[in-house]
């Protein structure tokens, strides 16, 4: 009865996404708005690449809603996971891990910095360099389980990454335009040092995403 | 309706799409381990954040990036940011939800939501210091002994 159910379920809502579907101009752009923004943003914001525009600069204060999501999750886990963590595995990994884990972490260390300052240039940014260095720094914790990095060294830098990310906001209110509005010059189009301040706030979000997920990672290892 | 059936490739990329929201909406229903409906929340999630991306779609244009060489047409960069906050708002919420299935793990000893059930229902029960319920599946035990009541299979 329940597996009927469930089917009948599945069926209906697979018609109705159809019937919705159907609907829409394929093909086509749905919104003037990104017709606009594509004329727009090489000239007004000054980076090559037009995603991290609308994430930072056009809608920058939802990307504050999106750090603050996100630090409310590992948050969350946090609490959950607290007295979870009291049997610790000390065991070291074998030699083959652990040297894999020692030249993989530099190598990663450097990928993942190289995408979060290349954000308003190529594919990436923030978010997923963050992602990248976490991975590092789980990767040697997941062979040396012992040496984990310090709690409060983690919480620093998320604390200081994202009041860095609110600082430069303030900043640009304090200078007579909106929040988040991009300061500094802007620059070459295509340089790395360009687009104003979108690169300092990208490497603020790579920086939070980077030791949130590190921390959070550890945490469930653990 | 007839569009969506047409041999429009854009439409069986919507239609793939939509397949993996009602996949994991139908997993989320039929599941019966919990971890099983984390996957597949996961699932659904990837359908919607393709049916987004599939949304600014276009076949004659480019990646929003701007390069060296002659401008061409660009998909619309308003949903790929969009998209872009989906997919680390959708990491969030399942590194939330795994830290909860850990502490059930440790508590229950089980993921099997039949079986957790039973347990969450009888932990309830001896909170509340009401006895097992007369049933004709379970034999009649008398109300009262905490330690029958705590016991597991």
């Amino acid at each position: 009865m329940h597996r009927i159910a469930t089917l009948l379920f599945a069926l209906g809502l697979g018609v109705l996404l159809l019937g919705l579907a159907a609907q829409l101009p394929l093909g086509a752009t749905p919104m003037a708005i990104g017709n606009e923004i594509l004329a727009r943003a090489p000239g007004e914001i000054g980076a090559a690449n037009i995603v991290t525009s609308v994430v930072l600069a056009y809608r920058g204060i939802d990307t504050l809603g999106e750090l603050a999501i996100l630090f409310a999750a590992a948050t969350a886990a946090g609490l959950v996971l607290g007295h979870a963590g009291s049997r610790s595995r000390n065991g070291e990994a074998g030699f083959i891990l652990r040297t894999g884990s020692d030249l993989l972490f530099p190598l990663l260390l450097t990928v993942g910095f190289y995408i979060v300052l290349h954000g308003h240039l190529t594919p990436g940014g923030g978010f997923q360099g963050g992602v990248v260095l976490a991975a590092a720094f789980f990767a040697s914790f997941l062979a040396r389980p012992s040496h984990r990095p310090g709690h409060g060294v983690i919480s620093l830098i998320e604390g200081l990454a994202g009041a860095a990310f609110i600082g430069i906001g303030l900043a640009a209110l304090a200078g007579g335009g909106a929040f988040l509005q991009p300061l500094l010059d802007r620059g070459m189009l295509g340089e790395l040092v360009s687009a104003g301040s979108l690169p300092l706030l990208y490497l603020a979000v790579g920086l939070k995403v980077g030791a949130e997920l590190a921390g959070l990672l550890a945490q469930l290892a653990e | 309706m007839d569009m969506t059936f047409a041999p429009d490739p854009l439409a069986l990329l919507v239609i793939g799409a939509l397949g993996l929201i009602v996949v994991g909406a139908a997993g989320l229903a039929f599941g019966r381990h919990l971890f099983r409906l984390v996957l597949a929340l996961g699932l659904a999630e990837a359908g919607a954040n393709l049916l987004l991306v599939i949304a600014g779609y276009r076949w004659d244009a480019v990646a929003p990036i701007l390069t060296g060489s002659a401008p061409a047409a660009m998909v619309d960069p308003v949903p790929q940011a969009l998209v872009l906050t989906a997919i680390v708002i959708g990491v969030g919420v399942q590194a939330l939800a795994v830290a909860l299935l850990v502490r059930v793990k440790l508590a229950y000893g089980t993921l099997d939501l039949a079986e957790l059930k039973a347990l969450v229902e009888r932990d309830i029960r001896a909170a509340a210091g009401i006895g097992e319920p007369d049933s004709a599946q379970a034999p009649a035990t008398l109300p009262g002994p905490a330690g029958l009541i705590g016991e597991r299979p």
